[in-house]
């Protein structure tokens, strides 16, 4: 399935044109708040040129540059969480009637939707979320439905931002699964490879050229340079320094100061899973509804058990995140949960860096 | 039938948690079939003194007044339901406990001998029992109906203490801390208002007050380490609510002490 | 077939007050053929619903008489208006959910059941079933701690045991000036001590609060009973109990579909660790 072209910069908007015609809403990089996210784009144009995103612990600015490139940025504020783990997912309705309680399953008919410029970590975080929603004894519903209606456009990273640090953990910043079509971009238009079937249908209607040797030598170099990254966590699998530092809170305590146990981290991790169940009724009573939301280890109400909260201090909330992250993961689903994106770096509001709690920790215990 | 009767109560304050029954749209003529609401003064509704099962109490114990009649209505009600800002926290009329309000007064009013107010603003709850707090500045009508709801199925409400950031990020907001360096307060103030600033652009000002396990601290630190002056830090942690112990430790911390600022 | 997250609805046949805050409901599915297809094995649960307060997972007790039999504490929101349901009252219902107990892979050995308080509800099935196929084991233990002799449930049913041969029953309360006749005073640790088991072969169950289990794993071991052979019912705060929704991950496991039955060696650190 190795099938690439060459688009011309100016014929970027067939992609989009062919998404539309294949039935596809398109979602793709929109500016928000002075930061990318990703947001419904009415045509290519729509796509802001010139950008590229600073950032560093708790801190993300968006800097105009005098190019004509789409995809120079690196990280959007969420990645596909959103997209497919909505915030708020309606379950259920429940309603009394003559003889018994009503429930009616909430089936919603998501309409397909393509993503234009994801990223190897965020498809990297795809692929977990993918083993937690739908790889269990009961599949979610809800999860799959708009996970089988999803395209995925995906670009190569050709550079890191200072918060990323894919490369350690093995998750980019090259695409290398999981995409229908991956692009590097280049000044003068994109190299276009496709991912899968739908993919290279897609591709063999774009209006694309041979690709050159200069393209692919060019494309190679400049992927190369994002694999320049400053951080680095201290190796793939952290169980071993990470259970041994379970056990003594001290370890927990520079942390816990620091920690405001607000769960940005885990709301804009893109791996990051748990969500609670409301139930909420209108003011009448007529029915009731089981609406399931984001929640995080950082709320009391997480570990709320019959009258007492079982994490109640912020050593104990921070140190269930990181380890379960970087450690327990490897035990429920044979890999770490943290695929490098840095989002848990950028958007703490107080800029808490898990690279640098990792070495902390590893170094205290390796001393110890 | 009604299944229950209900006051809506107001002491000092602007009268903002009564309006949100009256801005309930269609559900407040749902409410008025739900309940028989005996005692309602911005909905022409007046019989203070009628015993209610549920009393919803607005504003924050300020004069005399207050007090004689925040013991009558606890002695006439079942259920007491502090609501808003000013019944949970004092409001942010509170400001007062923290300077001389005797001198801002004089420097207010060209008399002050028709004033007659206590030297402190304090919540419901340090007169009377209270038996349900709804925060907010207002309170949120959404929160309103889940209580009302609960109420009349015998159960408390599930009202959040989480941090605002939790509903700011399922909905979709950019963090304005993070991209704006804006003096953001969610990290430390209760859910419920559903992040409506930051929803904005604006940063949160501490409507619902604190939120469970509030580091005032940290994120005190890192608003002054953005470049933002310390007053301006202290200041901002009294603002709705400068009642609450966790905001006036913050206020304490930051604020330039008064010497410093003659010279 | 419902999806995974919603309920089918029940109605409850009958409620047995078995002590002031503690009910035991009777329940039966509205549609004949969901009742049909349910299956259950001892120390699994249900997710409970009651309409417009939400869901709460429950043991269960036992299936007689072709109704689901949950034994419930006035412990929370929901909970309090569980008990004070009356026959009739529709409720929603969805599962079982979890593992069970090792009934099969202890054969031929001795069972010890340790409980406290409540945690007696989701073993009281597999007692059942062990004295059924009394002759599949070897000595029997029955061991329950309460805080006053009156809190003891079913206390008839002890006495009832009392009469299996080879089995032993014994009665611990912790808050009692003076007990009855055949009972202890104390911990339901202060048991193990006294029970008659062969530690190396014997296999253990026990569900109760986390303190208590917390005792009984060190009196075990102080009694030479290999952790490998003990088994204990966990509770964490389940609220899809379908693996998803994150709430009662303890460590690695998570409680609702890795439990909630754990064999102690494998989760005894996290265990033991506050905080998780």
């Amino acid at each position: 399935m190795d099938q690439s072209v060459f688009l011309p910069q100016g014929d970027f908007g067939q992609i989009f044109e062919r998404l539309r015609e294949a039935g596809y809403r398109v979602v793709g990089p929109a500016e928000q708040e002075g930061a990318l996210t990703y947001d419904v784009l009415e045509s290519a144009d729509d796509i802001p040129v010139g950008l590229v995103d600073r950032q560093a612990p708790g801190h993300y600015r968006l800097e105009q540059q005098n190019h004509r490139r789409r995809f120079d940025w690196v990280g959007t504020a969420q990645g596909l969480k959103p997209w497919l783990f909505v915030a708020e997912q309606p379950l259920w309705v429940a309603r009394e009637v003559e003889g018994g309680l009503r429930f009616e399953e909430v089936r919603e008919t998501p309409v397909p939707t393509a993503v234009i410029g994801v990223r190897a970590c965020d498809l990297a975080a795809l692929a977990l979320q993918d083993r937690h929603f739908l790889d269990g004894d009961y599949p979610d519903p809800h999860y799959r439905a708009r996970r089988e209606s999803l395209l995925l456009v995906a670009v190569n990273c050709h550079r890191s931002a200072d918060t990323c640090f894919c490369v350690s953990t093995g998750d980019g910043p090259e695409v290398t699964f999981g995409a229908d079509l991956v692009l590097d971009e280049l000044d003068q238009g994109y190299l276009v490879k496709a991912g899968s079937e739908r993919g290279a249908e897609l591709l063999a209607r774009l209006p694309g050229r041979p690709v050159r040797g200069w393209h692919k030598r060019r494309a190679k170099a400049l992927r190369k340079q994002a694999r320049t990254q400053q951080r680095a966590l201290p190796s793939r699998d952290l169980r071993g320094p990470l259970y041994a530092a379970r056990d003594d809170m001290r370890h927990w305590q520079p942390v816990a100061e620091r920690c405001l146990t607000c769960g940005n981290c885990a709301a804009v991790c893109p791996t990051c899973f748990c969500h609670r169940v409301d139930e909420e009724s209108p003011l009448d009573g007529s029915l009731s509804r089981a609406v399931r939301r984001w929640d995080t280890c950082f709320n009391d109400e997480h570990s709320y058990l019959v009258g007492h909260v079982v994490r109640k201090s912020a050593e104990h909330k921070y140190r269930q995140w990181l380890t379960h992250k970087l450690a327990i993961w490897h035990d429920q689903y044979d890999r770490s949960g943290c695929t490098g994106c840095g989002r848990c770096i950028t958007w703490c509001p107080v800029g808490i860096d898990i690279v640098e709690e990792a070495e902390r920790l590893c170094r205290e215990v390796g001393e110890s | 039938m009604a299944q229950a009767s209900i006051a809506v109560h107001k002491l000092t304050s602007c009268s903002g948690c009564q309006s949100v029954f009256l801005n309930l749209g269609d559900d407040l003529l749902v409410l008025n079939e739900l309940v028989e609401i005996s005692h309602f003064i911005e909905a022409g509704l007046n019989n203070f003194d009628a015993e209610v099962d549920i009393a919803f109490v607005e504003g924050s114990i300020t004069t005399p007044d207050d007090e004689a009649r925040i013991l009558k209505v606890r002695e006439r009600s079942r259920f007491v339901v502090a609501i808003g800002a000013c019944a949970c926290s004092g409001g942010v009329q509170a400001l007062r406990n923290v300077k001389d309000s005797v001198g801002w007064a004089g420097a207010v009013y060209a008399d002050t001998e028709y004033l007659d107010s206590l030297a402190e603003s304090r919540p419901v709850a340090q007169l009377v029992k209270v038996d349900l707090e709804l925060w907010g500045c207002p309170i949120s009508g959404r929160q309103l109906i889940a209580t009302v709801r609960a109420l009349l199925q015998g159960v408390p409400p599930v009202l959040p203490t989480e941090k605002v950031c939790q509903e700011c990020k399922r909905a979709g907001n950019v963090c304005v801390l993070v991209t704006k360096a804006a003096p953001c307060l969610g990290p430390v103030t209760r859910a419920g208002c559903g992040a409506l600033c930051p929803s904005f652009g604006a940063p949160c000002y501490t409507c619902f007050g604190a939120s469970e396990q509030p580091n005032c601290d940290s994120l005190g630190e890192r608003l002054v380490g953005l470049g933002i002056p310390q007053r301006q830090v202290a200041e901002r942690f009294v603002s709705i609510s400068s009642g609450l112990e966790p905001y006036q430790k913050a206020w304490a911390r930051w604020r330039i002490p008064a010497k410093q600022l003659d010279s | 077939m419902n999806d995974p997250w919603t309920p089918y609805s029940a109605r409850v046949v009958e409620r047995v007050v078995e002590t002031p805050d503690v009910v035991t409901l009777s329940l039966r599915f509205t549609d004949p053929e969901v009742q049909q297809q349910y299956r259950f094995a001892c120390g699994q649960f249900n997710m409970l619903y009651l309409f417009g307060l939400g869901e709460v997972p429950i043991s269960i007790m036992d299936y007689q008489d072709g109704c689901l039999q949950h034994t419930i504490r006035a412990v929370g929101r929901v909970s309090r208006k569980l008990v004070a349901l009356e026959p009739g009252a529709m409720i929603g219902l969805r599962g079982p959910y979890g593992n069970s107990w090792p009934l099969e892979a202890a054969r031929g050995r001795d069972l010890v059941f340790i409980t406290a308080g409540l945690g007696c509800a989701p073993v009281i099935a597999a007692i059942r079933r062990a004295i059924a196929e009394r002759d599949a084991y070897r000595r029997l233990i029955i061991m329950q701690g309460v805080k006053h002799s009156e809190d003891l449930l079913w206390q008839a049913q002890y006495d009832r045991w009392r009469e299996v041969p080879d089995c032993e029953v014994l009665l611990a309360a912790s808050e009692e000036a003076k007990v009855p006749f055949a009972w202890s005073l104390g911990m339901v640790t202060t048991l193990i001590d006294k029970a008659r088991f062969d530690p190396l072969n014997s296999t253990v169950m026990m569900c109760g609060p986390e303190p208590m289990m917390r005792a009984s794993i060190r009196a075990l071991e102080n009694n030479g009973v290999a952790m490998d052979n003990c088994y204990f019912s966990l509770e964490r705060n389940m609220q899809c109990a379908l693996g998803l929704c994150g709430h009662c991950q303890m460590g690695s496991p998570f409680i609702c579909k890795n439990g909630p039955i754990f064999r102690v060696s494998d989760v005894r650190d996290w265990f033991l660790l506050e905080g998780y």
